[in-house]
């Protein structure tokens, strides 16, 4: 798919940029409490790329939107946990203080760029403004660079681009225009929240080389959020899956690649489609994941799981550190990354 | 752009023609004796008869007569009533107070019902939200006559703080009640108008991007959430002004001002044909162009329309 | 409430409708219905239940008006001329003597009947041009959308007075004539607004997969309109008719008031406050009663179109 080759390497040698420790969040809703985000840990340095893997409504944007400090409150709240940026608890900032660091230290760019542009202003306003009320720029100036910002993310004809409405562009050049927008302030932390999932398959291609490019220009630590699990063998230094609020699996790619330590994990592999298997049904992962209503006790993916034992549906599974930055939050983890 | 003021103008035209027409047909085509009660108690003079049938062309098809009709029209000649007096110049003299009253009602509307609407919509449920919801409910229920008469009992004749009916040249501040009494159902509608499309895009996708952008909230709300949750209410407000200059008969009944409304009620029951198709030929294309300049200033604030 | 057309703006955007009917979708595996779910919703609401108590009451008000009041509405009598509300006649009386609460209970059936027929024929025209104008599109729904421009570019009330003194002069006498002719005209004059809230119903629901796929199979236009879309559609329809109920009540009292609505002997509130005009100064409770039981009806249909809102529309739940 991709014509850029990056090989997935180990960046945990670099500076640490951002940490979600422990992190829990509900949401306290007319239906209920949702426990969305139970105990959420993952970390990305300079020049890594994280992957988060995981089912539709397990908690990859609503642990994205935390960072960013974007959660609906009310009905949301943070019941425990830290998120650290350079080792400061950006929960306990105050607002100010929270606002500077948004775009200017960890940006985001969204799924869906249509909606997430506002429809009335020009893209180069939208790109503009920031610079303008951040960086102080004139509105010559900070168009100029606006300019610059779209030429960067390869968008055609940037001068008269600049100048039209979200509605103007097309699809690609949409997201290339949010990702021009997210850069403008030179974030150290990027996160890309299913950035290409509204897009065909060789546009997708094209976003995915020009973000991975920029990440290793500038040294960016990059969180991607995906279903798609060709993108993540690709580009992604290590991978965090997700299920039902939790990381039930931690792991370099690599290694995730060639052992899956958790029958989770497996699960989704099996359903990808694959191209030496053409043909063939999907396995898909039957069954549905837990109501985050009302969490079962024991392993919240035992009803699924071809695995599951007697202890699964009593006894919650820890997440085990397996050595090489590894975990899985499984109680037969040694078993399946031993297997061979 | 061009494209579409082109296009918004030639619909304007078979609409005014249609509309205009209609009301030829109604006020002209009743079955039965035209002059029937025409000139009082009294039936007419056949003098003055034969010299109507003559100047509207009674006699012929009503087609042609309608065709008569808008040739003058368009030279500006809104014909005469009985006694001889210039439809055009009566209302020349009775529209001001109307456009002043309407002007000043959708002014009310503005302030009260988007003030009252940003609240709410900002701040979501809660003790404000709810005193706005009932009060915005009872002003809708409340038919017009009965909010003028209420409010002309207490404020007019138990407390005295106004005169219940204005002076014949009412000044803006003479205005400020029967302005309100006009405009509080559409009040009502503005202030939920605002409400729910705050409520809206509130939790819209551009806005999380604008905060996600490190914006202060205050240009969050201002820039970005403001001007999308207004275009609705702007269009609404415009639609108001130019059906409330019509829709001011009640109220202008009520506070006995010398306008508009006044002057057409007064001509129906008289009979007075001309001066009534005269008026509301006039209000409809007051209305026609003030929807036509809304549709393009709807344009200007949403540029996804210009290009439909 | 004078114009029945700005009633319009209380159903948002008929949009919203047809994306409830989406997201309606089953979640649970278990296939719910916007409507069982909207009404499983709607029940739990206290404006739904108030709303649903007055409007019950003023329907047994109209039906069975001797049960609550034994006096004749019509009997005149001078010399209890506008006596104050006492234990004898709790409304009091009015300008010729008549007991205000018999002419309250007696009136409720007139101002219901135009209220009902008039939104219903207001939401037959109205919905079925606009289904047909959405549905087929192209020409034929440029001349209705055109024609249904016309009728709302006529001012509401200039145009019911016009065509109303047209046919006073023709002369009406009966109550049922004269109540017919109220609902023709306020039906006339409305429809349009119903036309445009269901074409934008139509519109959308077009797009849907399942009237693409019927399309597909060629079925006829009469069976996708009427299985398909209907359902589809009539969600925004229903809000607006139900608040237009009440409006119209509202309206018939507006035309009263100006002489030109229902008259004697089709007594309805309408007609008993225009009456009180004269008198109001001296003699409140002759506006307050009609008014009283005009006000907390609209309000009752206002109120709950808003509940019916609420609960179709996912967003807010
Ligand atoms: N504002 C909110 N109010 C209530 N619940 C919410 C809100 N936002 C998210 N949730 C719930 O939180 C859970 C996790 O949602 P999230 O968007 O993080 O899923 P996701 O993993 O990103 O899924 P997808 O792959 O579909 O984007 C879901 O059950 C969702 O319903
Ligand atoms: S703990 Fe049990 S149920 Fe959970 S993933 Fe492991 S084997 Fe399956
Ligand atoms: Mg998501």
């Amino acid at each position: 798919m991709s014509t850029v080759d990056y090989s997935n390497g180990d960046h945990s040698n670099s500076e640490l940029l951002l940490e979600v420790d422990d992190l829990w969040l509900e949401f306290r809703t007319s239906d209920g409490v949702a426990k969305v985000l139970n105990g959420v840990s993952y970390n990305v340095h300079a020049g890594e790329t994280l992957a988060v893997l995981g089912e539709s409504g397990s908690g990859k944007s609503v642990t994205a939107q935390a960072i960013m400090g974007i959660v609906d409150m009310p009905p949301g709240v943070i019941t425990g946990g830290e998120i650290r940026y350079h080792g400061e608890d950006l929960l306990k900032l105050s607002d100010t203080r929270r606002r500077e660091i948004r775009a200017e230290g960890i940006s985001i760019i969204f799924q869906d760029a249509l909606s997430s542009l506002n429809p009335v202003y020009t893209v180069g306003f939208q790109i503009g403004e920031q610079l303008r009320l951040r960086r102080g720029m004139s509105r010559k100036e900070a168009q100029k660079r606006a300019i610059e910002l779209l030429d960067m993310v390869k968008i055609p004809n940037a001068k008269g681009r600049v100048k039209q409405y979200p509605h103007e562009f097309s699809g690609g050049m949409r997201q290339r225009a949010m990702i021009a927008m997210s850069l403008a302030l030179d974030p150290e932390v990027l996160i890309a929240d299913e950035p290409t999932t509204a897009l065909d398959v060789t546009v997708q291609a094209q976003i995915m080389d020009l973000l991975k490019e920029i990440q290793v220009e500038r040294q960016m630590g990059l969180i991607l959020i995906t279903h798609d699990l060709g993108v993540v063998a690709e580009v992604a230094d290590k991978i965090a899956v997700m299920y039902a609020g939790r990381i039930v699996e931690r792991a370099a790619a690599t290694e995730l690649y060639r052992m899956p330590g958790h029958p989770y994990t497996l699960a989704l592999m099996d359903s990808m489609p694959r191209l030496d298997q053409r043909g063939q049904t999907l396995n898909t992962i039957k069954g549905l994941p837990p109501s985050l209503l009302n969490i079962p006790p024991g392993c919240p993916f035992a009803p699924r799981c071809p695995r599951a034992q007697d202890i699964c549906t009593v006894e919650l599974p820890e997440s085990k550190d397996l050595g090489l930055g590894r975990t899985s939050a499984c109680h037969f983890a040694e078993e399946l990354v031993n297997r061979v | 752009m061009g494209r579409y003021v082109i296009r918004r103008l030639l619909q304007l035209i078979p609409v005014f023609l249609g509309t205009t027409f209609l009301i030829y047909v109604l006020v002209w085509a009743v079955p039965g004796d035209p002059f029937a009660g025409m000139c009082g108690e009294r039936p007419c003079e056949p003098g003055f008869i034969a010299k109507m049938n003559e100047k509207f062309h009674l006699d012929d098809n009503i087609f042609s007569q309608y065709f008569q009709y808008l040739g003058n029209l368009v030279q500006g000649d809104f014909g005469e009533t009985y006694n001889g007096n210039s439809v055009g110049e009566l209302i020349a003299l009775r529209y001001p107070v109307s456009v002043q009253l309407a002007a000043l009602a959708v002014v009310i509307e503005a302030i009260i019902g988007v003030i009252a609407g940003v609240l709410t919509g900002l701040r979501g449920k809660g003790f404000l939200d709810n005193l706005v919801l009932v009060s915005t409910l009872f002003l809708i229920s409340l038919p017009v006559f009965v909010t003028g008469f209420a409010l002309q009992i207490l404020l007019g004749f138990e407390l005295e703080w106004v005169d219940p009916v204005v002076s014949s040249d009412p000044t803006l501040g003479e205005l400020l009640l029967p302005a309100f009494v006009l405009g509080s159902l559409s009040l009502a509608y503005v202030a939920r108008l605002t409400r729910t499309s705050l409520m809206e895009n509130k939790r819209s996708d551009y806005v999380r991007t604008a905060v996600a952008k490190g914006l202060k909230p205050s240009r969050v709300v201002g820039v970005h959430l403001m001007r999308n949750s207004m275009i609705p209410v702007i269009t609404f407000l415009g639609t108001d002004l130019g059906s409330l200059m019509g829709g001011a008969i009640v109220t202008e009944g009520i506070f006995g001002i010398q306008g508009i409304g006044k002057m057409t009620y007064d001509a129906i029951l008289q009979k007075e044909n001309i001066t009534v198709t005269g008026v509301v030929v006039l209000l409809v294309i007051v209305f026609l162009i003030v929807n036509l300049l809304i549709d393009l200033l709807y344009a200007v604030l949403d540029p996804r329309i210009r290009y439909e | 409430m004078s114009d029945p057309t700005a009633a319009s703006t209380a159903v948002d955007s008929a949009g919203a409708y047809v994306t409830a009917a989406e997201h309606a979708e089953p979640t649970t595996g278990k296939s719910r219905s916007l409507w069982s779910d909207a009404w499983r919703n709607l029940r739990k609401r206290p404006t739904f239940i108030i709303s649903m108590v007055i409007i019950t009451f003023m329907i047994i008000l109209a039906v069975f008006p001797s049960m609550f009041t034994s006096a004749d509405p019509t009997h005149q009598d001078l010399q209890r001329q506008m006596l104050k509300p006492s234990a004898d006649a709790w409304f009091g009386y009015d300008f010729q003597g008549r007991d205000i609460m018999a002419g309250v209970a007696h009136g409720a059936k007139w101002s219901l009947l135009v209220g009902f027929f008039a939104s219903l024929l207001t939401v037959l025209i109205g919905g079925t041009v606009g289904v047909i104008g959405g549905y087929a599109g192209g020409w034929l729904d440029g001349i209705l959308s055109r024609i249904g421009d016309v009728f709302f570019g006529l001012p509401f009330v200039l145009g019911a007075i016009v065509i109303l003194s047209a046919f006073r002069a023709a002369g009406l006498k009966s109550a049922f004539g004269l109540v017919i002719v109220v609902v023709l005209v306020i039906s006339a004059l409305t429809w349009p607004v119903a036309m445009r809230i269901m074409r934008s119903a139509a519109i959308s629901a077009k797009q849907q997969d399942y009237v693409k796929a019927a399309r597909a199979l060629g079925a006829n236009s009469f069976r996708i309109i009427t299985k398909h879309m209907l359902p589809n559609c009539m969600a925004p329809v229903m809000v607006y008719a139900t608040i237009l109920f009440g409006a119209t009540i509202g309206v018939e009292a507006t035309l009263s008031f100006l002489g030109i609505g229902l008259r004697a002997p089709a007594i309805s509130w309408g007609v008993m406050i225009a009456e009180s005009r004269d008198y109001v100064q001296h003699a409140p409770h002759l506006l307050l009663f009609p008014a009283g039981f005009l006000v907390l009806t609209v309000l009752a249909f206002v109120m709950l179109g808003d509940a019916v809102r609420d609960a179709l529309d996912p967003k807010l739940r």
